[in-house]
C-alpha cells in the first residue's frame, strides 16, 4: 500500500529525514516510536504533503502512485489521513460544514455524487457515537475551545467520517485520560479492516496494549534504526532510548 | 465686470440650492442658515487634515452631481428574506410612503423627518441638530444645511417594539447627490431594533451624505444595523451621532460590502453611568474600493463598558482605513474599553491603514486595543487540505469564517443569515 524508499526531507535547509525506508501492507498496524525531535511528525507531515518541507531524495508510492507530486488535498482524496499531533483551531468554520465539504470534494475526485443530507447526518450520528464525541462538539467551530482530549477525539471522528485507506495517528494518545484513551483506541480498532492500514506514532507502550501493532519501528535522528514486533515497545519502555542510541553509535 | 470662478465646494453646494425648505418652520430654517454660515469657513479637507489623512476626496470634489430623479422602483430585490419588519423606503433622500409599510407599531412614532419638524413635538425639537451643530466638519455641516428628508423613529417609554424597522435607503440616477438624515429616539426602558440598507438603483457614481442622530435614553436598548451595499463607483459619507444616557445599551453593526469611497464617522458620547456600547464592523473591499471607518467612543462617566471589533478583508487594489478613538475622561473611572481591528489582505496591492487611539485620563480603568493585519493562516489551510478540501475552497472557508465572526452579534436571525450568505457569495 505504502512504499517509502530512501526518503530525505529538509525544512529551512535543515535535513530532518535522512533516508527512511518503510513498507506498509493493507491490514497492518505499524507503530513508530522515537525520542523527541527525531522526525516522527516531520515524516507524517511530509506524507500528508505539507509544503514547508522539501523532499530532497527518495520516493513515496501509495497504491502504486507516486504521491510526492500530489497536492495535500489529492493525497487525502487518495485515502491518506493524518491525525495531527497538535490539531488546529479554526474559528468560524463548523466541524460539520467542513467535513461535508471534505467528503463532497473527495467524492467529486472519485467521480461520485455528493452525499445526501440525510446520509450525511446519519453518518455524523454514527461516527460521533463511535468516539463518544458530544454531538454539540460536532456542530461547533473546528477545535475552537476544545479541550486537549476533545481535539484528539475530534481527529478520530474526522478519520471515521473520511474512512481513509491509510491513517497516520501522530501522538493521538498524548493528552488523553485513561478512559479517553480506551475510547479512542477502540474507535480506531473498530475502523480497522483487512483493506486499510494504520500508523500510530506514540511515546507510550500503553496505547499499544489497545491498538496492537504488527510492527514497531524506532525513528532516531531521521532514520528508522530498529524494527521489531510489539515486544520491542516493551523493551523500549523498560530500557529507554539510550540503549538504541548507543547501539546506533556503535554500529 | 469681473466674475469669480466658483470654488469646488461652492460648485458642489450649488447642486442643492434648488431644494425648497420654505414650508419648514422658522426655527428649522434658522438652523440651516446657521450651518450655511459655517460652511463659508469650511472646505473639502485635504490629506493634511489628520482626520482625512488617508481618504482623498478628489473623486467627490471634482465630480458634477445632480439631484436624483424619480423612478419607479420595485423594492422586492432589496428586502431581506424572511425578515418580518416594518419597511420604510427612502428614495433619493425622501420618504416614499407608497412603498412603505402602512401598519403602525404600538408605542412607536414613525414618520418622515419633515413631518416630525411640522408636528414639532418637544422630544424631537429639543434633540434635533443638537449634537451635530457647529462641529467644524464639512460633511456634517453640509448635512445640517441641506438635508432633504429621512426617517424619524421614537419609541415610547417602557415599550418593546414588536418587530424591527427596516429602512431601505435607495438612491437612483447617474451622478446623483443625496443628503438624507434620520433621528432615532429610544425613550427610557424601551427596546428597539433598526436595520438600514443603503442601496442604489440604475445609477453610477452616486454621492450620499447621510446622518443619523441617535438618542438612547436611560435603560433603553437600541440595536442599529447598517448595511452598505451600493454597487461600485458610489461615494458615501455617513455619520452616526450617538448619545447614551444612564444604564443604556447601544449596539451598531456596520457591514460595508463595497464602495468607491465610503467614509463612516461613528461618534458615541457616553454621558452617564453603567452604559454598554457595542460597535461591530465588517468591510469587504475589492477593485479600487476605499472604505474608511472612523469611530470615536467618548467615555465621560464611570462604570461603562465599550466593545469594539472591526474586521476587514481587502482584495485587489482596495484600501481600508480604520481609526478608532477611545476617550476616557478623568471622571470615567472603572471604564472597560476593548477595541480590536483585524484585517486580511488577499493581495500585495491591497492596503490597510489601521490606527487605534486611546486617550485615557482616568487611572482606574481597563482598556485594551489590538490591531492585526495578516494573510490567512497557512497551517489552518493545510489542515483543511489534509482532509481533502482543495486549497481554493479552504481559503474561501477561512475568509468567510473570519468575516462572519465580525457581525456574529447581530440579534436579528434573518439579517444574520442574510449577511452570512452575502459573505459566502462574495468569496465563492
Ligand atoms: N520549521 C522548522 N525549522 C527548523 N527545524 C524544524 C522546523 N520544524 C521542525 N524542526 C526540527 O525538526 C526536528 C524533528 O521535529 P519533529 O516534530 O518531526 O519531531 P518529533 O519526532 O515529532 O518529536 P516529538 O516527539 O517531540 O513530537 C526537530 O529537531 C525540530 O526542531
Ligand atoms: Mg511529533
Amino acid at each position: 500500500m505504502l512504499k517509502i524508499k530512501d526518503l530525505h526531507a529538509t525544512i529551512n535547509g535543515k535535513e530532518i529525514l535522512k533516508g527512511i525506508h518503510l513498507e506498509i501492507k493493507p491490514g497492518e498496524v505499524h507503530a513508530i516510536m522515537g525520542p523527541n525531535g527525531s522526525g516522527k511528525s516531520t515524516l507524517s507531515s511530509v506524507l500528508a504533503g505539507r509544503e514547508e518541507y522539501e523532499v530532497t531524495k527518495g520516493t513515496v508510492e501509495f497504491n502504486g502512485k507516486n504521491i510526492l507530486d500530489l497536492s495535500p488535498e489529492d493525497r487525502a482524496r487518495e485515502g491518506i489521513f493524518l491525525a495531527f499531533q497538535y490539531p488546529i483551531e479554526i474559528p468560524g468554520v463548523s466541524n460539520i460544514n467542513f467535513l461535508k465539504t471534505a467528503i463532497n470534494e473527495t467524492r467529486a475526485y472519485q467521480g461520485k455524487e455528493p452525499i445526501s443530507a440525510k446520509e450525511f447526518l446519519a453518518m455524523v450520528k454514527e461516527k460521533s457515537a463511535l468516539v463518544e464525541l458530544d454531538s454539540k462538539l460536532a456542530n461547533r467551530s473546528v477545535n475552537e475551545g476544545f479541550s486537549g482530549g476533545e481535539k484528539k477525539r475530534n481527529e478520530i471522528f474526522q478519520m471515521a467520517m473520511l474512512n481513509p485507506k491509510l491513517a497516520i495517528l501522530d501522538e493521538t494518545d498524548s493528552g488523553l485520560d485513561i478512559d479517553a484513551l480506551r475510547i479512542v483506541a477502540s474507535g480506531v480498532n473498530k475502523l480497522k479492516t483487512p483493506k486499510n492500514a494504520t500508523v500510530v506514532i506514540t511515546h507510550y507502550q500503553r496505547l499499544l496494549d489497545y491498538i496492537v501493532p504488527d510492527f514497531v519501528h524506532v525513528l532516531y535522528n531521521g532514520k528508522i534504526v530498529k524494527t521489531g514486533t510489539k515486544e520491542l515497545a516493551l523493551e523500549l519502555e523498560e530500557k529507554g532510548y539510550d540503549w538504541i542510541k548507543n547501539d546506533t553509535i556503535n554500529a | 465686470m469681473t466674475t469669480t470662478e466658483l470654488s469646488k465646494k461652492d460648485k458642489f453646494l450649488s447642486v442643492f440650492s434648488s431644494q425648497d425648505y420654505s414650508d419648514e418652520e422658522n426655527y428649522y430654517i434658522s438652523l440651516r442658515t446657521q450651518a450655511k454660515e459655517e460652511l463659508k469657513n469650511l472646505d473639502f479637507p485635504t490629506s493634511k487634515n489628520e482626520y482625512w489623512k488617508y481618504t482623498r476626496l478628489g473623486k467627490i470634489s471634482n465630480s458634477d452631481f445632480c439631484l436624483g430623479k424619480q423612478e419607479s422602483i420595485d423594492i422586492n430585490s432589496f428586502l431581506i428574506p424572511d425578515l418580518d419588519a416594518t419597511v420604510l423606503v427612502v428614495v433619493n433622500g425622501y420618504l416614499d410612503e407608497s412603498l412603505s409599510s402602512k401598519i403602525q407599531q404600538n408605542g412607536v412614532t414613525v414618520c418622515s423627518l419633515s413631518h416630525a419638524k411640522k408636528t414639532n413635538q418637544d422630544s424631537f425639537s429639543k434633540r434635533f441638530n443638537k449634537n451635530t451643530a457647529s462641529k467644524n466638519e464639512l460633511f456634517l455641516t453640509i448635512n445640517n444645511a441641506f438635508h432633504s428628508d429621512g426617517i424619524f423613529i421614537e419609541i415610547d417609554r417602557n415599550h418593546i417594539a414588536e418587530k424591527p424597522f427596516h429602512i431601505l435607503n435607495i438612491t437612483t440616477s447617474n451622478q446623483s447627490a443625496t443628503i438624507s438624515r434620520n433621528v432615532f429616539i429610544s425613550q427610557p426602558n424601551s427596546k428597539l431594533k433598526i436595520v438600514e440598507s443603503f442601496v442604489n438603483l440604475n445609477g453610477e457614481a452616486n454621492f450620499q451624505n447621510h446622518v443619523s442622530e441617535i438618542f438612547v435614553e436611560e435603560n433603553a436598548h437600541l440595536e442599529y444595523n447598517k448595511i452598505q451595499e451600493k454597487s461600485n463607483n458610489n461615494f458615501s459619507v455617513t455619520t452616526e451621532q450617538v448619545q447614551q444616557k444612564a444604564n443604556s445599551n447601544f449596539t451598531i453593526n456596520t457591514a460595508t460590502f463595497s464602495g468607491a469611497l465610503v467614509r463612516n464617522n461613528l461618534n458615541v458620547e457616553i454621558e452617564a453611568e453603567n452604559c454598554e456600547t457595542h460597535l461591530y464592523g465588517l468591510y469587504l473591499a475589492k477593485n479600487k474600493d476605499h472604505i474608511d471607518n472612523h469611530t470615536v467612543i467618548d467615555h465621560k462617566e464611570p462604570h461603562c463598558n465599550s466593545f469594539e471589533v472591526y474586521k476587514g478583508v481587502l482584495e485587489d487594489e482596495s484600501t481600508g482605513v480604520f481609526n478608532g478613538k477611545v476617550f476616557v475622561r478623568p471622571n470615567a473611572q472603572k471604564t472597560n474599553a476593548f477595541q480590536q481591528n483585524n484585517n486580511i489582505l488577499l493581495n500585495d496591492t491591497a492596503t490597510i491603514y489601521s490606527k487605534p487611539e486611546l486617550e485615557i485620563y482616568a487611572d482606574d480603568v481597563k482598556c485594551s486595543h489590538g490591531s492585526t493585519t495578516g494573510q490567512i493562516d497557512d497551517v489552518a489551510i493545510f489542515y483543511l487540505q489534509s482532509r481533502g478540501i482543495g486549497k481554493q475552497s479552504a481559503l474561501k472557508l477561512m475568509i468567510s469564517a473570519f468575516a462572519k465572526d465580525a457581525l456574529d452579534k447581530i440579534s436579528i436571525e434573518p439579517l444574520h443569515d442574510f449577511i452570512n450568505l452575502k459573505i459566502e457569495q462574495r468569496f465563492e
